[in-house]
């Protein structure tokens, strides 16, 4: 029954020895088959920042000299493209290029700031079921014969048809969640799903290696006991966290002015983004922006 | 924590009960995932069936999947009440685990 496989990546111990910490050095993910590797970011829950993350880890990887594409899943509500800022330049789409209406060089956007960063933008007018498996297959394998390092896949919400084949052909998966009970929940199912549904677990080429990224984190409210810790949510979910994005003003503006946040130096949110992307290439860098800032002396006094 | 806050009622450490919630759920969704879904049927017909001789509560019946090696078993316990009527010989909750290759 299929249904019922055991997969070996949720059937061991809470931190399963098979994703390595995000300290060790870049070794190559066993079973690959070429060099362009596929990064799927997913989360099950709307709302808690995939599209962020996407477009973040996109240009922190192409600033790094990497050759990026980055592709948005989420066929009929598109919005990476104006989170990237190139909204008006959408010709053609994701799913034009899955149908042949054109080439994927005509429907790849070249991103202005970075000369190896492109974006495939979501179709805003048909549904999901505009996605085919082998459609997708044939654009992921046509991107890493143009000797992309890296592929993107930017994953609808839920856990249909976008969802599912934003995740299938995934080497590495970066699961965005909020440290709030709906989002940890379903990021547990997502886990469970990157797990067995995918061609890596199908084919058992090895798991998908699977990170944990922590958004909308208020260092200030897990230290008054309102909000899950770090730690409470990495012990819940059993897997290793890539980084911590704080709560910060800086996600807005940037998305307001379409440019990624991780390109705001100055904004926590920006920094902590530039971190998770060095420790998926890699870098040890320890978490910042997890303690709650230390209040002065007439905030003490009189609370904030 | 001011002055000011000090006369406010203290909230309760919302998120260790948040943690404690989720790690219930969470442990018993995992369980769930690899359970056939035919089970849920399998259940209402099965107590359909007994209650045609005896009067059992419907959360009396336990059906589970379990794993050892390569095969699996499937569990079935009825808790039948502690007076039933027509099988007067039946002792109080008696046990009957059903075990075979699934």
């Amino acid at each position: 029954m299929e249904n019922e496989q055991l997969d070996p990546a949720r059937a061991d111990a809470p931190s399963p020895s098979s994703s390595p910490s995000v300290t060790d050095a870049p070794s190559p993910t066993p079973g690959r088959t070429s060099l362009t590797e596929i990064i799927v970011v997913t989360s099950g829950k709307g709302g808690v920042g995939k599209t962020t993350t996407s477009a973040s880890l996109a240009v922190g990887l192409a600033k790094r000299g990497k050759k990026v594409a980055v592709i948005d899943f989420d066929v009929g509500l598109r919005n990476l493209d104006l989170i990237m800022g190139c909204e008006r330049r959408v010709v053609y789409d994701f799913v034009n290029v899955i149908h042949e209406e054109c080439t994927l060089k005509q429907a790849l956007i070249k991103d202005k700031r970075f000369e190896t960063l492109y974006v495939l933008a979501a179709s805003q007018t048909r549904d999901k079921d505009a996605l085919s498996k082998e459609g997708v297959e044939r654009v992921l394998k046509e991107l890493a014969e143009d000797g992309f390092d890296y592929i993107v896949c930017d994953s609808p919400a839920g856990i249909e048809k976008g969802a599912s084949l934003a995740m299938y052909f995934a080497d590495r998966a970066v699961v965005v969640v909020n440290p709030e009970v709906s989002s940890v929940r379903d990021s547990d199912r997502i886990l469970g799903l990157l797990a067995s549904k995918t061609r890596r677990a199908e084919l058992g080429n090895g798991p998908v290696e699977q990170h944990l990224l922590l958004t909308r984190y208020n260092p200030e409210r897990v230290a008054g006991g309102d909000m899950m810790g770090v730690d409470d949510v990495k012990e819940i979910l059993g897997i290793e966290v890539l980084g911590v994005i704080p709560e910060s003003p800086g996600v807005l503006t940037a998305s307001n002015a379409g440019v990624p946040v991780i390109l705001d130096d100055v904004s926590p949110a920006g920094q902590a983004y530039d971190d998770a992307v060095a420790r998926l290439a890699g870098e040890t860098r320890p978490m910042r922006f997890i303690e709650a800032q230390k209040k002065g002396f007439l905030a003490r006094i009189f609370g904030s | 924590m001011g002055i000011l806050d000090f006369f406010r009622s203290r909230p309760k450490n919302t998120a260790s009960v948040a943690k404690e919630r989720l790690r219930i759920i969470v442990a018993q969704e995992r369980a769930a995932q690899g359970r056939p879904d035919y089970l849920p049927l399998l259940r209402r017909e099965i107590l359909e069936v007994i209650k045609k001789y005896v009067n059992v509560d419907p959360d009396a019946i336990d059906i589970h999947v379990e794993r050892d090696g390569d095969s699996e078993v499937l569990e079935l316990s009825v808790a039948l009440p502690e007076r039933s009527p027509p099988a007067a010989n039946a002792d109080s909750a008696t046990r009957e685990a059903a075990a075979g290759e699934a």
